[in-house]
């Protein structure tokens, strides 16, 4: 065989190992899942239940507690992420553009365990002495400002995983929003629109799907987030609509107790928890790539 | 329709809106950054960087268990992911058309967005379960499924950057397509390559999750890759999360050491991109 076809044959011979490795993985958590899900069938995903010592697995309180928490860091991170956005690609004078979005995007960079810890010494003191109390006091009448300020939970939980979805979001929008043709935004200009309204009903919507992409794509990360959220939102499984109890994700319980589980059943239901995971943000990644993709083919059809 | 003025006032409010959330996203991260450096600064010393850590109450000791375990998994992985990394990127990028190169480029996107700790499972069932016991080869597993598909990523855009008529040129005066690629194409695009290396790198060298059950954890040094090993970002959790005073000190000091590394590396490779 000549060099050049054996040259590209290694190559799509190493490009096979990640196709072995997507299948690999999610055979391999099937495998190993599949003892929790013989015992307790669909019911692990409604059981509330989850104690080891009667070995009594369910998956409800962490599914609840890893979408509320990645719901309120979405809540809180979007319009942030988008006002970053239109900051950066409308807003900003051409100097500033660079190294602001070089700053913000270092947020991106630091490790999750440093958010963990800061969020656990400083944010979660904060958020007990000052920020639950207040909101107790004048949004008490809420369900979800009701009980006792305690520091660590969703809320604190929440705002840690804004604060590392926000360059996500806000990086892809400022691409998309950058994309945007001129044309677009100086007809909107030029038939009256204020520099606001040009780019909340034409500039926004044009990139509507790449946002959309980029929105999933945060929301996905948030669902993941493991170390950091471990470290602030309490650690207990419970199903509560107070927003300052503590809660538990699925990647939390597994981080937490993997190690210590010896039991089988055990061991296999945190892995059908993984296995959850896997599926939930596998999915939503597709989504978002093709929002994403989209969005490109638009661009480059027009 | 609205009144000019008040049009102009939603404007207004809108637009300091969008001021003071770059604003908020600045200050969040020097807020951070500022506090790890003001609580960490006080446990950097010669004994951090050449000591084993003490037992709960004992002052002094260091890290360099941690610092070496680091170095040795993220290195090891390294080994692993970059080449064989670069060489898909290659395959996607010079000959991928067709099915199959979608496939692997689908696979490979959608794994990036696997959560780390999940990578951190299979890692256990692969190689934990089948030796018996935690080890750095499982760490640097986990780390290289990690780190693979991030490279394959950005060596692809590179490559696909690269002019045709580079290759053509080559091509046209006799060089075979294996050298082109070598000679020509991966060299052209080298710089871009380095720092998308640097970034994944950056990018596991933080990573806790997946190590918690992989690599898990040692207080000695550890050379050999069938036993744990101890790193940075799990010292930190575990010191972090534990009761002791004087471990939560210790924690700020390893923070700041991970911190420094990891976003050294990413400001580096992101400059030197930019240079370019």
């Amino acid at each position: 065989m000549n060099k050049d076809t054996l040259f590209k044959w290694l190559t799509a011979l190493l490009a096979f190992i990640i196709l072995l490795l997507g299948i690999g993985i999610l055979v391999k958590l099937l495998i190993s899942s599949r003892l929790s899900f013989d015992v307790f069938g669909f019911k692990f995903i409604f059981s509330r239940e989850w104690d080891p010592v009667q070995r009594l697995f369910g998956a409800l309180p962490f599914i609840w507690g890893t979408f509320v928490s990645a719901t309120l860091a979405l809540i809180i991170a979007l319009p942030i992420s988008i006002g970053i956005a239109i900051f950066l690609s409308e807003l900003a004078p051409i100097w500033m553009r660079q190294p602001v979005s070089f700053i913000i995007e270092l947020l991106a960079a630091i490790p999750s365990v440093i958010y963990g810890l800061w969020g656990l010494f400083v944010l979660a003191p904060v958020m007990q002495q000052w920020v639950e109390p207040l909101l107790g006091k004048y949004l008490g009448f809420l369900p979800f400002f009701k009980g006792y300020p305690l520091g660590v939970g969703m809320l604190t939980g929440g705002i840690i995983i804004a604060i590392m979805i926000i360059p996500t979001i806000s990086s892809i929008s400022r691409e998309v929003l950058s994309a945007v043709p001129q044309h677009q935004k100086e007809a909107a200009l030029s038939i009256g629109m204020t520099r606001w309204e040009a780019i909340w009903r034409v500039m926004l919507p044009y990139g509507r799907s790449g946002i959309a992409g980029a929105i999933i794509l945060g929301y996905g990360r948030a669902l993941g987030e493991t170390m950091a959220i471990t470290m602030v939102i309490g650690n207990t499984p419970s199903i509560s609509v107070s927003l300052f109890d503590p809660a538990y994700t699925i990647a939390s319980v597994i981080a937490n107790e993997f190690t210590e589980a010896t039991d089988e059943l055990y061991i296999s239901s945190l892995i059908e928890l993984g296995l959850i995971l896997f599926f939930i943000t596998f999915t939503l990644n597709v989504i978002a790539r093709f929002m994403l993709w989209r969005m490109k083919r638009f661009e480059e059809v027009r | 329709m609205m009144q000019y003025t008040r049009r102009k006032l939603v404007q207004k409010v809108m637009f300091s809106f969008s001021v003071a959330s770059a604003f908020i996203g600045i200050s969040v991260l020097f807020l951070i950054l500022g506090y790890v450096i003001y609580k960490g600064v006080w446990g950097i010393n010669i004994d951090f960087f050449t000591k084993l850590p003490t037992p709960v109450g004992v002052a002094g000791g260091g890290m360099v268990n941690a610092l070496i375990g680091s170095f040795y998994l993220v290195g090891l992985a390294s080994l692993f992911s970059i080449p064989i990394g670069i060489l898909i990127g290659v395959y996607l990028s010079e000959f991928g058309r067709g099915p199959f190169a979608s496939a692997v480029r689908f696979i490979s996107e959608s794994l990036t967005g696997i959560p780390s700790i999940v990578m951190g499972i299979f890692a256990y069932s692969v190689v934990v379960i089948p030796m018996g016991r935690f080890s750095a080869l499982a760490g640097t597993f986990a780390l290289s499924l990690l780190m693979l598909p991030i490279i394959v990523k950005s060596t692809e855009e590179l490559l696909k950057m690269v002019p045709n008529d580079l290759r053509e040129a080559s091509l046209a005066l006799g060089i075979p397509r294996r050298k082109t690629i070598i000679r020509i194409v991966l060299s052209t695009a080298k710089s871009g390559i380095i720092t998308g290396i640097m970034l994944a790198i950056a990018r596991v060298g933080g990573e806790a999750a997946p190590l918690l059950f992989t690599a898990f954890g040692n207080s000695y040094i550890n050379w050999r890759p069938d036993q744990p090993i101890a790193s940075l970002p799990v010292q930190l959790y575990v010191y972090a999360i534990s009761p002791y005073e004087d471990w939560h000190q210790k924690a700020w000091a390893v923070a700041l050491v991970l911190m420094g590394i990891v976003l050294i590396t990413n400001i580096v490779a992101r400059l030197y991109a930019r240079k370019k």
